[in-house]
């Protein structure tokens, strides 16, 4: 009830229909490869980044993936447009737009706090291995960098800084012949970070100002080719006295109809994010070419 | 909270490691499950018309003599799914030596394939059992 639409959100709309539909796309590598990009833009699950980059770009291709996620918890919604372009399966950039709606924190604030904002900006580098090809994983490393485009809240509740570097490591590797008879995917990254709810809430704060790892994991199988299942995990900090930060959780279904589209959806446990239960449906719809 | 958790991730972890045991029954071979020699020939026939209308690939096969690639791609096929037959053809890395052969036109075979079995209605899981049986040979290929 919050959202107020505007042209680049339209524009960015429009680009993502464009995309989907268009002919022309690099679409070297197998379906499903690209994972998704919700959220920051980074090819993964639903909350972690993946080995993968995005897209269907294989060694002498590149090409561009666009998603629009949404997130509707108990109190909250996030609005997230993402960009991301994968260089030949070797390096992908990404950028994102989040917008975080706390119109609900109004009544407990005794003013509207307006909206969270946070812009990032990512890149990957693929260093070794095909999830799908090779015995041994695909691993990449990446760099996120996140900025908080509206500062007053995130400052208010005892963060340090507005944008900060989170850095990861991810392995990824998927199994032909899973459990089941089922293909299957395991992906765990580990992650350098000071960020407060994924960055929303700005970098570092009064418990605790200093980098620290944190583990994520998904876990798929492959319903068919199309269709993929899984659960995700993501440990966060707990970095701000004011609000208790809790690790965040999902089970999704990722639906790859063709190398142009995708859509993820998911029903995640955001824990506490200053009000307690969170959590809500999650959906994201992704193009490529 | 973090507890259950943990336990589930652990669980997933165990079965997903557990999974290349637990994959073969070992009853059937895959040879059967792809539908014997008639199977496999069909299969391959059916992937040599894919890979010809491929404009990433066809051009690759233009020269090659295709009699004597589908009788080597189904007897290597038979083999490598505990069929009674006997590869004899080139090594893989010997018969792509000084192709380049890019990613992308690696996954475009494999692709092939794929799309082959599913018009033969060969069941997902038994495709990939497969792939995954072709999946080493990467990298014996690819930039040779
Ligand atoms: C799963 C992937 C592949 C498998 C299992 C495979 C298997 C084979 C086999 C069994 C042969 C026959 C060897 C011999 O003549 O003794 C062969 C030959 C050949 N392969 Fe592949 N191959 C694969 C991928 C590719 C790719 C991606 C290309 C290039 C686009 C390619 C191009 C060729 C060519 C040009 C020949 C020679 C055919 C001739 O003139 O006799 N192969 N391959």
């Amino acid at each position: 009830m919050h959202s107020k639409p505007s042209g680049w959100r339209i524009a960015a709309l429009g680009a993502l229909v464009a995309l989907a539909s268009s002919s022309a796309y690099a679409g070297g590598r197998l379906l499903a490869t690209g994972g998704g990009i919700p959220l920051a833009g980074a090819a993964g699950g639903g909350i972690v980044p993946w080995a993968v980059l995005s897209g269907y770009s294989a060694d002498e291709e590149h090409g561009l993936t666009g998603a629009y996620t949404r997130v509707e918890t108990d109190d909250y919604t996030l609005d997230a447009f993402a960009l991301s372009y994968d260089f030949y399966n070797r390096v992908e950039v990404s950028a994102s737009r989040q917008t975080f709606d706390i119109g609900s924190l109004t009544p407990a604030l005794g003013f509207d706090p307006g909206d969270l904002k946070q812009d990032t900006f990512g890149v990957k580098v693929r260093l070794t291995g095909d999830a799908v090809f090779t015995r041994r994983p695909q691993v990449s490393v990446g760099l996120m960098h996140g900025k908080n485009t509206e500062y007053l809240i995130p400052s208010v509740v005892g963060s340090r800084r507005d944008s900060d570097n989170d850095f990861y490591v991810a392995a990824t590797k998927v199994w032909l012949t899973g459990p089941l008879k089922h293909m299957a995917l395991l992906n765990i990254t580990l992650r350098s970070t000071r960020a407060n709810q994924i960055g929303l809430l700005g970098f570092g704060g009064d418990l605790n100002d200093s980098r620290q790892t944190m583990f994520e994991m998904s876990a798929a199988t492959f319903v068919n080719r199309k269709l993929a299942v899984g659960f995700e995990y993501r440990q966060k900090p707990n970095n701000l006295s004011f609000a208790k930060e809790d690790d965040w959780r999902d089970v999704f279904a990722a639906y790859f109809p063709n190398k142009h589209f995708a859509i993820v959806a998911a029903y995640a446990d955001l824990g506490s994010i200053v009000l307690p239960h969170q959590s809500g449906f999650y959906i994201s719809f992704e193009g490529s070419r | 909270m973090g507890r259950p958790i943990v336990s589930v991730f652990c669980g997933a972890l165990v079965a997903l490691a557990l999974a290349g045991c637990a994959a073969q029954p070992a009853h059937r071979t895959l040879y059967e499950d792809l539908g014997g020699q008639k199977g496999v020939e069909a299969i391959v026939s059916e992937m040599l018309l894919k890979v010809a209308d491929d404009r990433r690939i066809s051009a690759a096969f233009a020269a090659s003599n295709l009699t004597r690639l589908r009788r080597l791609l189904a007897e290597q096929v038979c083999a490598v799914a505990d069929g009674p037959c006997k590869y004899t053809g080139y090594s893989m890395v010997e018969s792509h030596r000084g192709m380049e052969v890019t990613e992308i036109e690696f996954n475009a075979v494999v692709e092939a394939l794929i799309y082959a079995m599913e018009d033969l209605k060969i069941a997902t899981p038994t495709q990939n059992r497969l792939l995954a049986k072709l999946a080493p040979m990467r990298d014996e290929i690819i930039y040779r």
